[in-house]
C-alpha cells in the first residue's frame, strides 16, 4: 500500500488551494493505480490545526491533532504539498507546519510542490520559495510543480494536463511497479527510530570518541 | 524510605506580573536558600537546584549553594536538577560533589543534564552539535574518577590525564547516586540503563506521552543490561503544582504568573496546558490525584519533585505552596505505598548504597608530604624562571 499525504494551507472554504489539492490527489491515485499498486489518500489542511502550530512553536512540542498530522506525513510515502501565494511566497501556516517537523523527516521522501495564486505572474513562487524550502529539507522534489491561478479554475485543458504529469513523475519516483526506489534511501535517523531500535550504548561510546580531540 | 518526594528550582529571577517587581539577584539566592530550609521543615526529602550561566537565573556555582544549604540543614538529601555534564570539566565535578559528600555526610546525590542553551556550549569551550557525545565520554570519565583511585585516561574533549587521583575520595569509598535527566533522548535512556542508574524525566511543559515513552525505553534496556527486572529500574519524575485549598483560587491566583511564564507564556491556555501536560493546578485533593496517576504510565518510582518557585512567584507564596504540600504529603507517601508492587526497589540513598557495597570503607588516598606547596613560579634561583623574568624565553 502506497500512503499519500496531501498537505494544504488554504484558509477560505471553498478554497481554491483545496480544490488544487483534490485534483492532485486523484491524478496521484490513478498514476500510482496505473502502475498496479494500491494506493490511500490523506488530506492535512493546516487551517484546522493553526493553534496548535502556533502553540507548538511556543512549547516546542505539537498536542494530539497536530501530531497525529505529522505522524502521518512521517509515515507517507510521499507528500504532495499545496500553498496558496502570500506576499511573493508560500503563506505564514505552511511554513509553520513544515518549521515544527523534526529534522530528518522528510529526508529522501518524494514531495510534488503546489501553488495557488490570484494571478499567473506568481507561478515562479514554485521555483523560488517552495523548491528551495523541500530541497533543504532533503525531500526529492518532483521535477513539475503545478501552479494554478484563478483564471485556471475557468475550465480548459491546461490545469488538469500539468496536474497529470506532475502525479506521474511522482508515480514515478515511488516507482511502485516493484523495483528499487528511484529516491535516494540515506535517511536522518528520527527519535522514533531510536526508541523503535535504540543505539547501543557500545556504539554510543565508540561514536563520543571518534573525531578528532576536540580541547 | 520508600518513595522521596522534593522539590527542583532553576533559580529564574523573574519579573512578579501582578506587581511588576523584580527580585535583585541576592534577594532570589537567598530566596532559594529559604526554600530548601523549608522544604526540610515541611519534611520534604530532596531539594534540587540547576545550573545556568546566564541571566535571567542565579543557579551558577551550584556546589556553593548545595553546600551553604547543607550547612543549615539535617536530613534533606541536596541534588541537581541538572548537573551540566557537557560543559563542566568532569574533573570538577568528581571533586566537588565527593567534597559535599563529606560535608553533608552523603546527603547528596546528581543528576546529569546536556543543557539546551545554546551559547552556553562555546563560553565553555563546546559545540552543542555534540552534546550527546560530551554526555557519554564525560559521564565514562567521571564515573572512573570516582571508582579508581589512581586514574589514566585519554579522550576527545579534554586533556588526558596521568596517574591522576582526584581528591577526596567518595565518602565510605560509594560514588554519589547519578541520575541522569533527558526528555527526548533516547540515548541519554540508553545510558543510564547501561549503568544501572537512575532515569530522571523533567515531565514539566512536555506531554506525558514523552515521559512514558523515555522511561518505558529505559526500563527495558535497564532489564536488558541486567541490572534487573523493568520494574527495579530507578525512575524519577518532575512535576509541577500550584494549589489552594479552594481550586477556583488557585486557578485565580496562578494564572497572571501562568500567562506571563518565560517558557509557556503567552501561548496555550492554563486550561489547554494543564490538559497537555502534568501541570496540576487545584486543591490539594487534584493535586494528590493527579500525583498518584503518574505511576499509571511510568510504573511504581522512587522519586518525585515539583517544580514550584517559577515565573515570578514572591517567596511567600512559594513558602505556602511548601505548607500545602507538607500537609499532602502522608497521604502521597501512604497512598502510593499502598499501590507499590512487590519488589520494587526502594530509592537509593547514601545509606542503601553502603549497605549494597558490603560497608563503609574509608578510601582516603595517602601521600608523602610534597615539595610544591609554598614554593613561587617566581623563584629566582629556579634557572627557568629567572630566563623567563629576563625575557629570554
Amino acid at each position: 500500500m502506497t500512503r499519500i499525504v496531501v498537505v494544504s494551507a488554504g484558509l477560505s472554504v471553498p478554497s481554491s488551494t483545496r480544490m488544487l489539492a483534490d485534483m492532485l490527489g486523484e491524478a496521484t491515485t490513478r498514476a500510482v493505480q496505473a502502475r498496479g499498486a494500491e494506493v490511500e489518500v490523506d488530506h492535512v489542511e493546516l487551517r484546522a490545526l493553526a493553534h496548535e502550530l502556533t502553540d507548538n512553536l511556543l512549547t516546542g512540542f505539537a498536542k494530539p491533532a497536530l501530531q497525529a498530522a505529522i505522524d502521518q506525513v512521517r509515515r507517507a510515502d510521499a507528500v504532495i504539498a499545496v500553498t496558496p501565494v502570500f506576499s511573493a511566497s508560500y503563506s505564514g501556516l505552511f511554513k509553520t507546519f513544515f518549521d515544527v517537523l523534526q529534522p530528518g523527516l522528510l529526508d529522501a521522501k518524494p514531495v510534488l510542490i503546489a501553488a495557488t495564486a490570484g494571478t499567473a505572474r506568481h507561478s515562479l513562487v514554485l521555483e523560488h520559495a517552495l523548491r528551495p524550502l523541500f530541497a533543504y529539507l532533503h525531500a526529492v522534489v518532483v521535477p513539475t510543480g503545478v501552479f494554478a491561478a484563478t483564471d485556471d479554475f475557468a475550465g480548459g485543458p491546461e490545469l488538469p494536463k500539468r496536474v497529470d504529469r506532475a502525479a506521474t513523475e511522482l508515480a514515478a519516483l515511488l516507482a511502485v511497479s516493484g523495483g528499487a526506489p528511484a529516491a535516494p534511501t540515506s535517511q536522518r535517523r528520527l527519535v522514533e527510530d531510536e526508541f523503535e531500535s535504540p543505539t547501543s550504548f557500545d556504539e554510543l561510546l565508540k561514536r563520543a570518541s571518534e573525531g578528532p580531540p576536540e580541547f | 524510605m520508600g518513595m522521596q518526594f522534593g522539590i527542583f528550582t532553576v533559580g529564574d529571577v523573574t519579573t512578579d506580573p501582578t506587581t511588576g517587581r523584580t527580585p535583585t539577584e541576592h534577594e532570589r539566592i537567598k530566596a532559594t536558600v529559604e526554600i530548601a530550609k523549608h522544604a526540610e521543615e515541611v519534611g520534604l526529602d530532596v531539594f534540587a537546584t540547576g545550573e545556568h550561566h546566564n541571566p535571567p537565573f542565579i543557579a551558577s556555582n551550584p556546589t556553593a549553594t548545595l553546600a551553604y544549604i547543607g550547612a543549615q540543614t539535617e536530613n534533606i538529601i541536596l541534588s541537581t536538577s541538572t548537573t551540566l555534564i557537557t560543559t563542566t570539566d568532569p574533573v570538577l565535578i568528581a571533586e566537588d560533589y565527593a567534597k559535599i559528600q563529606h560535608l553533608t555526610d552523603g546527603r547528596v546525590d546528581l543528576m546529569m543534564g546536556r543543557g539546551n542553551t545554546g551559547p552556553v556550549y562555546p563560553w565553555f569551550g563546546k559545540d552543542i552539535r555534540q552534546g550527546i557525545n560530551l554526555a557519554i565520554e564525560n559521564y565514562a570519565l567521571l564515573r572512573r574518577l570516582w571508582s579508581e583511585d589512581v586514574v589514566d585516561w585519554s579522550g576527545r574533549f579534554r586533556t588526558p590525564l596521568q596517574g591522576y587521583t582526584s581528591t577526596p575520595r567518595p565518602l565510605d569509598g560509594v560514588a554519589p547516586f547519578v541520575w541522569h535527566g533527558s526528555i527526548r533522548s533516547p540515548e541519554i535512556a540508553e545510558q543510564a540503563a547501561y549503568y544501572g542508574d537512575g532515569f530522571f524525566h523533567n515531565h514539566i511543559f512536555w506531554p506525558a506521552s514523552h515521559t512514558k515513552q523515555m522511561v518505558q525505553l529505559y526500563r527495558q534496556r535497564f532489564e536488558h543490561y541486567e541490572h534487573g527486572t523493568a520494574d527495579q529500574a530507578i525512575v524519577g519524575l518532575g512535576g509541577q503544582f500550584f494549589m489552594r485549598p479552594n481550586s477556583q483560587d488557585a486557578v485565580d491566583e496562578f494564572r497572571p504568573y501562568f500567562d506571563n511564564a518565560p517558557v509557556y507564556g503567552h501561548g496555550p491556555s492554563l486550561e489547554d496546558f494543564t490538559e497537555a501536560t502534568p501541570l496540576t493546578v487545584g486543591s490539594p485533593q487534584q493535586v494528590i490525584e493527579r500525583t498518584l496517576s503518574f505511576r499509571e504510565y511510568v510504573g511504581d518510582y522512587q522519586r518525585q519533585l515539583f517544580l514550584i518557585d517559577h515565573a515570578g512567584l514572591p517567596l511567600k507564596t512559594v513558602l505556602e505552596q511548601l505548607d500545602l504540600y507538607g500537609e499532602i504529603l502522608p497521604t502521597l507517601r501512604a497512598e502510593f505505598e499502598k499501590l507499590r508492587k512487590p519488589g520494587v526497589p526502594d530509592a537509593p540513598t547514601h545509606a542503601s548504597l553502603v549497605a549494597a557495597a558490603g560497608g563503609a570503607k574509608d578510601a582516603t588516598v595517602y601521600a608523602d608530604g610534597d615539595a610544591a606547596t609554598g614554593s613561587s613560579d617566581r623563584d629566582l634561583s629556579d634557572p627557568e624562571v629567572a630566563k623567563v623574568l629576563e625575557g629570554e624565553l
